[in-house]
Order: structure tokens, then C-alpha cells, then sequence
């Protein structure tokens, strides 16, 4: 199914108001990297992705990781507005019992390919089900979202250079360069020079996208659909908690929720009528 | 004369056993050689993932590919797989995929690389992860029997083999005889149970010959699988000797013994002796010598049957 750019936008919107109230209702939780990450999702859910919501444990089903597993309430919010769960299992969000785990869980969500939590593991994970599907003699494709402050685990290195190694051309990774991480700026914590000139080196496909303009959105999965030479990383310029003011590029709102006065700002913001 | 041979040989010999299921795929990080894995990815390099030196990717994509219905065998040395533990413990236990981690070389019987190479700790540490298989067999028969029946396992497992011969025992037993879970009774006495594994199982049986020749009748214990224990068993035999030594090439913490420990603090006030690793790491020497100065061979686990028996 075709969408229009106007769709894909209302659709992150929608996500976006549910990202701020789970994390509102739960009292805890990442918005900054949700709403960062939220119309890479739906511009790749919404234009390449080859799922079934009626059907999410389909064996040829492209696999989405999402290895910056915090940022989980985007993903619900995205599963819920693509039918894989229901909008009533988005307050599970950190509730005991419920389907939306603290970080997004395989056991536990519809929708959900890889339980992760710790960083540095989903191109690793990736990579096997990428291996997998050329073994098989598919044509499903592994999508992996990695944050930019992600990348300073050691292992997502590994992985880079296996991966190549392999010429896994049904890898493809979207890199999420929202220049914030838990403590602060990435470029206080530590410094990643050039990262688009790194990922080339070990041998990847490349390009760089704005990562909430929606034409460059779905330019750049078609880039990462069409480009099948070997694995493809499509690196996403963003702003953390984009779409909210007072979260955007605002290193408290990384893991920490809004308070009554904040929520009602946010959800104004964000176009709801209250 | 009695055979010998190394475990990892068996490990080598199944996974062409089970080649025959395609699903089977085998990881390696650069020690194939080493692990005997090498002779699957002679024979199936199709099916066969180099990782490099990287053993944090490797127990991942090992993951993957379970996810997608492979089952993966992923080797290298005991030590290397230590720092893929949080791989292990968040990326294959938690979600529960069968993964099945192979670490050659464990133990100070390693020998003259050194206490680096010499991993003493990895029995205690994958036994505190849900959903983990732990294995540890004496022989290359029943490593390989074991590692084929890992193949039919729905959960993780790490099983550690070692890197030099020991004496082969169940050259002509029945495959049946050796399943997960189950430990072996390999000799039967009522003064004092001796329950060991992997390369301290032939010296426990050495330590047996040495107690009969005192007229002390030992059971002898191959406990190959760490979890799940056995307790059936180790209660069978806790009732009818009244006393349980452990023996480990492993260290006193957290292993065999303190599974049996742990197991016994439930259930009786058998006394145990454990011989294992005192908290301390190793050093170079040949895998006798170094069985002798960390206080494993037979002549210590005489003297530990003597001390549980004076405590009943």
C-alpha cells in the first residue's frame, strides 16, 4: 500500500502523541530517541517494508530490529497504528504483565523481531537473520535501527566488518543521528569524527537523508531497497525529541517523562485538542 | 591399552554427524582449528559463518539465525566466549534461542598457554542464566552423542570441552545410555560418592581404585550435564553413602560442586568436600602438572573422601 507524503506525516504525528502519553502515563521511559526516530519508522513501514499485521510471525516477513531498544515507545506507538497491537496494549507500556515491555521484547510484542535493551547487540542479530535469508533463498531483508550514541559499543564494529565481509546485501541499517545520548551531547561524551567516512571504510553503502523530511525519508528507502551490492546504511540526520519544544535537542528529555504542565504543552504542540 | 582422545574431537566428529539436517549451521571466531569445527566448514562452507576475531558478533548472529530457524553451533575457546557473556545472557538466554556455545580449551588442563587461556569461571557463570544448558562431558564419545542431542534441544546451551586427551570411557556403551540431564553412574560403592566431571572424571575413577585398595568402596559420578543437575541422582546417592565429594577442573565457586551445594543445602546435611580451583587462576604448565599443583588429581580426591567420610 501507497502512501502520500501528507499520510506519512499524520502518521507520525499520531505516533507522536502516543509516544508522549505512554511515557506520560508510565511516569518513566525514552521520549527524546522515540520522537527522533518516529518518522524514519513510519516512512519505512509506510513505503518498503514487507509485513503482514494480521500475520506478524510470517516466515518471510522482512525483519525490523530495533536495536536502540529504548526508544520503544515509538515502536508501539508505530505497531499499534499499523494494526500489530492494539492502541488499549500501549498502557501496558512498562506495566507488569504487559505486551509493551521497558524496551521492546521479541517474547512478549506482535511485531517485535528482537528483544533488546543493551546496545551494540541488534546489528549483530541483524546480521544472522540477513545470513539466514540468503541461505533460505529469500528475498526478506533485515532493517536495523541503531542510534548514533550506540555506536560507540565496540561491537557494533564487529559486526560493520562481518557484515561486509559477507557482502550481505539484504542488510541494511538505518543510523538515527540524533547527536544526544543518555548523559549528554554525543559530542561531550565522545566524539565520533566523521561517522559517515567510518561506516564507508569498513566497507558500506552510504548516503545521509534529513531524517524528518519526508521526501528525503522515502528517497532514502527507496536508496536502501534498490541497493542490494552489499550492506547499506542510511544515516538520518535528527533532532531529539523532535516535535516537541521543550524536549528538542534537550539532553533531560532522553529518559525522563513530562510532568502535567509539560504533557499538556506537549500534546497541544503536537496538535490534540484538549 | 584404553583409548584416548580430546572432547573437542568429539564436538568436531557430530557436527558432521549432523550435517545431514540443513538447518544445522556452525560459527566460528577464527579457532575452528582449535574447536574442531574446521572439518564442517571443509565439507559445508556454505553453511559455515567466519566472524573473525569476534566473539560478541558472532554469539548474535548465531542468534539471528536461530530466530530465523537455524540451529546454530557456535565455538571457540572457553575463555573468548566470557566476553560475549551479556551477548549470551541478552541476546540468546532471554529470548530463549537455541544457540548452542561450544568452549574448547576449558579448565587448567589446558595447560601451557597460561591462566589466560585457562577459563576456570565459565561453568559457574552460564549456570546462572535461565533457559541455559550447562555440559561438560569426560570423554569423545559422549561429547559427541550429547552435542547430537543439543541438535534436538528448543533451549540455549553452552557445553565446554577441553583441549588435551583424557582416557575414553563409553566406547561401548550404548548411545542411549548418555542423555542430557542424567548423570552416569560409572561405579558403585556405599562409603562415599564421587561426583565429577569432564576431565576429572578418569581421575575420579583412579581415586576410586586407590580408596578400594583401602577397602573403601566408592560411587563414581559422571556428571556431564551442571544444569539441569541431576538431583535425583545426587539424592540416591547422598542417602546411600552418606557423604559426596565433588570434582571439577573448575573453580571451587559457583561449578559442579556449588550446584551440588546449593542442591544439598535443600534437601539433607550430607557432608560435601569440594575439589576444584581454590580461588586462584593458573599458570603455565602440562595439563598432569597442572592438575597436581592446583590439587585435582586422584591422589586429592583420596584425601577429600577421607575427610567427608570422618564428617558423617
Amino acid at each position: 500500500m501507497q502512501h502520500t507524503i501528507a499520510e506519512l506525516e499524520e502518521l507520525a504525528r499520531k505516533c507522536r502523541i502516543e509516544i508522549v502519553k505512554m511515557v506520560y502515563r508510565a511516569q518513566a521511559g525514552h521520549p527524546g530517541g522515540s520522537l527522533s526516530e518516529i518518522d524514519l519508522l513510519a516512512g519505512l513501514y509506510g513505503t518498503i517494508m514487507r509485513v503482514r499485521s494480521d500475520e506478524p510471525d510470517w516466515s518471510d516477513r522482512d525483519r525490523f530490529i530495533l536495536s536502540k531498544g529504548h526508544a520503544s515507545p515509538g515502536m508501539y506507538a508505530l505497531l499499534a497504528e499499523r494494526g500489530f497491537i492494539s492502541h488499549e496494549d500501549l498502557k501496558s507500556y512498562r506495566v507488569l504483565g504487559g505486551v509493551c515491555q521497558g524496551h521492546v521484547d521479541m517474547k512478549w510484542c506482535p511485531g517485535v523481531d528482537f528483544s533488546a535493551g543493551s546496545l551494540g547487540m541488534g546489528l549483530s542479530f541483524g546480521m544472522g537473520c540477513a545470513i539466514a535469508a540468503k541461505l533460505d533463498g529469500s528475498e526478506r531483508r533485515a532493517f536495523v535501527m541503531l542510534g548514533d550514541g550506540e555506536i560507540q559499543e565496540g561491537s557494533v564494529w564487529e559486526a560493520a566488518m562481518a557484515a561486509a565481509h559477507h557482502e550481505l546485501g539484504n542488510l541494511k541499517v538505518i543510523l538515527d543521528r540524533n547527536r544526544i545520548q543518555n548523559d549528554d551531547f554525543c559530542e561531550t561524551q565522545m566524539r565520533m569524527f566523521d561517522i559517515p567516512a567510518k561506516w564507508k571504510a569498513f566497507g558500506w553503502n552510504v548516503k545521509e537523508i534529513d531524517g524528518h523530511n519526508m521526501n528525503e525519508i522515502i528517497d532514502g528507502m527507496n536508496y536502501l531497497s534498490e541497493t542490494n551490492d552489499g550492506p547499506t546504511i542510511l544515516i538520518a540526520h535528527t533532532v531529539k525529541g523532535k516535535g516537541v519544544s521543550f524536549m528538542e535537542n534537550n539532553p533531560s528529555f532522553h529518559g525522563a517523562a513530562p510532568n502535567d504542565e509539560q504533557y499538556a504543552l506537549a500534546l497541544s504542540e503536537l496538535g490534540v485538542e484538549l | 591399552m584404553t583409548r584416548t582422545a580430546a572432547t573437542r574431537d568429539g564436538y568436531g566428529q557430530a557436527l558432521l554427524e549432523l550435517a545431514d539436517n540443513d538447518k544445522v549451521v556452525v560459527l566460528e571466531a577464527d579457532l575452528g582449528k582449535s574447536t574442531k569445527s574446521l572439518h564442517f566448514r571443509k565439507e559445508y562452507p556454505e553453511r559455515t559463518v567466519s566472524c573473525g576475531i569476534g566473539e560478541q558478533n558472532m554469539l548474535l548472529v548465531a542468534a539471528g539465525m536461530a530466530s530465523s530457524g537455524y540451529i546454530p553451533f557456535a565455538s571457540t575457546f572457553a575463555i573468548f566466549t566470557e566476553r560475549a557473556f551479556e551477548q549470551m545472557r541478552n541476546g540468546v538466554a532471554r529470548p530463549n534461542l537455541a544457540v548452542h556455545l561450544c568452549g574448547s580449551h576449558g579448565g587448567t588442563h589446558t595447560g601451557t598457554d597460561g591462566s589466560s587461556a585457562q577459563s576456570i569461571e565459565d561453568l559457574a557463570i552460564y549456570r546462572t542464566l535461565p533457559n541455559v544448558t550447562v555440559l561438560h562431558p569426560c570423554d569423545d564419545v559422549s561429547t559427541r552423542i550429547l552435542t547430537k542431542r543439543l541438535a534436538e534441544s528448543k533451549n540455549p546451551s553452552y557445553m565446554r570441552t577441553a583441549r588435551n586427551k583424557t582416557p575414553v570411557l563409553y566406547d561401548d556403551v550404548p548411545e542411549e545410555s548418555i542423555q542430557i540431564g542424567k548423570g552416569i553412574e560409572l561405579k558403585s560403592g556405599n562409603d562415599v560418592a564421587i561426583v565429577a566431571c569432564g576431565v576429572l572424571v578418569s581421575e575420579a575413577l583412579k581415586a576410586a581404585e586407590m580408596l578400594a585398595v583401602e577397602g573403601i568402596h566408592a560411587t563414581v559420578v559422571d556428571m556431564h550435564t551442571i544444569k539441569p543437575l541431576d538431583t535425583e541422582l545426587i539424592e540416591q546417592i547422598s542417602k546411600r553413602c552418606g557423604c559426596i565429594v565433588t570434582a571439577e577442573d573448575h573453580s571451587i565457586i559457583g561449578g559442579l560442586g556449588g550446584a551440588v551445594a546449593e542442591h544439598l543445602s535443600m534437601t539433607s546435611s550430607t557432608p560435601l568436600e569440594r575439589v576444584g580451583v581454590k580461588d586462584r587462576f593458573g599458570e603455565s604448565g602440562q595439563s598432569d602438572e597442572m592438575l597436581e599443583l592446583m590439587q585435582l588429581s586422584a591422589p586429592h580426591i583420596v584425601k577429600a573422601s577421607h575427610r567427608a567420610m570422618q564428617r558423617k
